[in-house]
């Protein structure tokens, strides 16, 4: 990744299941990968929703995050997300706020 | 040739050698070059000068290259590390070089190892020869405990080691050694940590790949020696100002693989350059087999799945050093956005199936 604007080329992203000897995956089929990809979209959306943000899956191959208004921002896989997803909010995405918490946290209790 | 090449790794790992200025890091490359332990490597060093080659010296290849007694190839860093290795990787192509399979790195003393961990990740041509391999910190016996307690450099160093080397011990009393150990076993819980006084003291342990985390470590009986917190005082006794704290997470229930890497994307984007290492072993909801992860910075390496789990234990359990993070917020973001929110019984392994595989290995 890179350290200066946390971005990784291409389809190198640690988080991405991509069927390779020794790395993590569940993605063998072309049916199971469109299903991770696809969960992939609801969980980041899970998300991506306290701050006001869509992602969609665009064809298979990148996802599309846009905002309320339709700023949108193309993203090729999870290790772009945060970036891009700070620009189009214009504010920090910060995993350790405590009101972003605390609000999940009630979500999980409720 | 033809024999030689196919000895070649597909991605010939890079190991670091760190370690504050004067802590013994050019006692331990001269140690290290001379070793048959490291006849197959390739050294970059800073500077011939320093490391007295003179003696060891079978041929001198170029300016910048040379080749040593015990087989080990050497050169010096002139100018950018990546076009260095970019050079080592031309020349053992076309055969001016032995083909080494591993190489050394020795940083400068106050660098911050990290650049050149990201450097093998991010160059195009680098990251599809070569791969990340061991952090070697060496950490003087003697001046050791003031230098963590005065250096944020230093505690880097050794947080994000995957070997520590405590030099110089014979130079100092027992009890400053031991203090020393406890202090880096704070910072850093499970890299092993070994003696370069000890007469049984292994060169190969340094860039040996099966002591590493990542795949096997975990594989011992006790993989963590680190429980609780531990929050690291200056030499005076007063609170460190970088405070670097290391701490372990057991978690009972199965994390979710996606909402885990979107958390993990998520903090380290926020606070890649506090969160000195993330190390663990996952149980991921709907997966028999245990995943390792292993994260420096914001730099994160390819997760390993793992053959089999090291004990019965099947909880997650993930090892965090940070700088300066608010620990209990960390927790309490963790189990909120990266665990597996469907019912317990279907995310928990069954313990019918662990009984039967255990019965049938």
């Amino acid at each position: 990744m890179c350290s200066l604007c946390g971005v990784l080329g291409g389809n190198e992203h640690w988080a991405d299941a991509v069927a390779r000897p020794g790395v993590y995956t569940r993605n063998v089929e072309r049916i199971d990968r469109r299903r991770e990809r696809a969960n992939r979209v609801r969980i980041a959306n899970g998300m991506l929703a306290r701050f006001g943000l869509t992602i969609s899956d665009w064809q298979g191959a990148s996802f599309v995050l846009a905002t309320r208004t339709g700023k949108s921002e193309i993203i090729e896989d999870l290790g772009h997300l945060w970036p891009a997803a700070e620009r189009l909010c214009g504010r920090p995405c910060d995993p350790l706020d405590p009101g972003l918490i605390a609000a999940a946290e009630a979500a999980i209790d409720g | 040739m033809a024999e030689t090449e196919t000895t070649i790794p597909l991605l010939t790992p890079i190991n670091l050698l760190t370690g504050f200025l004067g802590s013994g890091k050019t006692t331990l490359l001269a140690r290290l070059l001379a070793d048959p332990a490291l006849s197959d490597a390739a050294v970059l060093i800073n500077e011939f000068g320093e490391v007295g080659l003179d003696h060891h010296l079978v041929e001198r290849i170029d300016d910048t290259m040379v080749l040593l007694q015990s087989g080990c190839l050497c050169c010096t860093v002139r100018g950018e590390l990546a076009e260095a290795i970019k050079d080592l990787h031309s020349k053992r192509e076309r055969g001016v070089v032995p083909p080494f399979r591993r190489i050394v790195v020795e940083s400068t003393g106050l660098a911050d190892p990290f650049p050149v961990l990201s450097t093998i990740k991010s160059d195009p041509v680098l990251r599809h020869h070569f791969r990340p391999g061991n952090v070697i910190t060496t950490v003087d016996a003697v001046n050791g405990v003031s230098q963590l307690g005065t250096y944020v450099e230093s505690n880097r160093q050794a947080a994000i080691a995957d070997r520590l080397v405590v030099t110089k011990a014979d130079l100092a009393p027992s009890a400053d050694v031991s203090g020393l150990v406890e202090t880096l076993r704070g910072l850093n819980p499970d890299a092993p940590l070994l003696l370069a006084t000890d007469p049984s003291f292994d060169v190969g342990a340094l860039v040996d790949e099966n002591l590493s985390l990542r795949a096997t470590a975990l594989q011992s009986t006790r993989g963590f020696y680190c429980e609780t917190p531990v929050q690291l005082a200056t030499a005076a006794g007063g609170v460190h100002q970088s405070a670097v704290t290391s701490f372990v997470m057991t978690v009972e229930r199965a994390i979710d693989w996606t909402a885990f890497g979107i958390w993990l994307t998520m903090l380290l984007n926020r606070h890649g350059d506090r969160v000195l290492r993330v190390k663990g072993i996952l149980n991921i909801a709907g997966e028999d087999r245990p995943v390792a992860i292993h994260g420096v910075q914001h730099l994160v390496h390819t997760p390993v799945h793992m053959e089999r789990w090291p004990d019965e234990d099947r909880r997650s359990r993930i090892v965090f050093i940070v700088d300066g993070l608010d620990i209990e917020l960390l927790k309490r973001s963790f189990e909120a956005f990266a665990l597996d929110r469907s019912p317990v019984e279907e995310a928990a392994v069954p313990k019918s199936s662990l009984q039967e595989r255990q019965s049938s290995i």
